[in-house]
């Protein structure tokens, strides 16, 4: 396996709406979070979505902002906000 | 104590493990059940949830309530996967010497994991909108 990739997950009505929940993503160097999204919403009109300000990331299961660095072997999780209790 | 899982919980059997005799002189719970969003009687629910940061998440807000409050014991219990409407779904609990600490505890736990736990409701094929009011409750913490 490829020692450049990171993993991303996505949740609930974004998984839907982008039709995964999760895959391995190559990424050439360390990257901040901000860049990543911009790589990813380059796929197409529904990867705006990764953009939109109410939509929440998370790296290695810890709330991050567009600024926190992602590195080799990092788990990043992309989700709406929560409806839980 | 937290606990993510599928089955259902007694009510009478947390509130008994989260006194400890002689010293607890207040108990608060609180149970949250499946409302209906939807107007099909029939429509399935779901709850998906992150694993892993879910368990963290409960556990950070488990940590911040013991350390803002005199308390003995706290538990969160929240289900996941298929529910029925009007079935019990999530539980906040805590034994603490004195009720004041209770009730406010109970209430941080329940309105912080409101906003910050990774749980999502799907009712049909509907995902359930977040609650602006939801927040503010939340906020009112942070103050």
């Amino acid at each position: 396996m490829a020692g450049n990739t990171i993993s991303l997950l996505y949740f609930a009505k974004l998984a839907d709406d982008l039709g995964v929940t999760n895959e391995q993503y190559s990424i050439s160097e360390k990257l901040s979070l901000g860049e990543l999204k911009l790589q990813l919403s380059q796929r197409g009109e529904q990867w705006q979505d990764l953009k939109a300000a109410h939509i929440k990331c998370a790296l290695n299961q810890t709330l991050c902002d567009d600024n926190t660095l992602v590195k080799f072997g990092d788990e990043v999780a992309f989700f709406p906000p929560v409806t839980g209790g | 104590m937290i606990r993510v899982q599928q089955q259902d919980f007694s009510v009478e059997h947390e509130r008994l493990l989260l006194l400890r005799p002689g010293d607890s002189g207040a108990c608060v719970t609180f149970v949250g059940h499946v409302r209906r969003f939807s107007d099909n009687p029939q429509a399935t629910f779901l709850l998906q949830h992150y694993p892993g940061m879910t368990e963290k998440v409960l556990q950070k807000i488990e940590q911040q309530a013991q350390s803002r409050w005199k308390l003995d014991n706290t538990c969160i219990i929240h289900r996941v996967g298929e529910l029925k409407v009007g079935e019990q779904i999530v539980f906040v609990g805590v034994s603490s010497p004195h009720r004041a600490e209770a009730f406010a505890a109970c209430e941080f736990m329940i309105d912080i994991l409101k906003t910050e736990a990774p749980f999502w409701k799907k009712e049909g094929d509907q995902w359930v909108e977040a609650r602006d009011s939801d927040n503010k409750a939340a906020e009112k913490w942070m103050r």
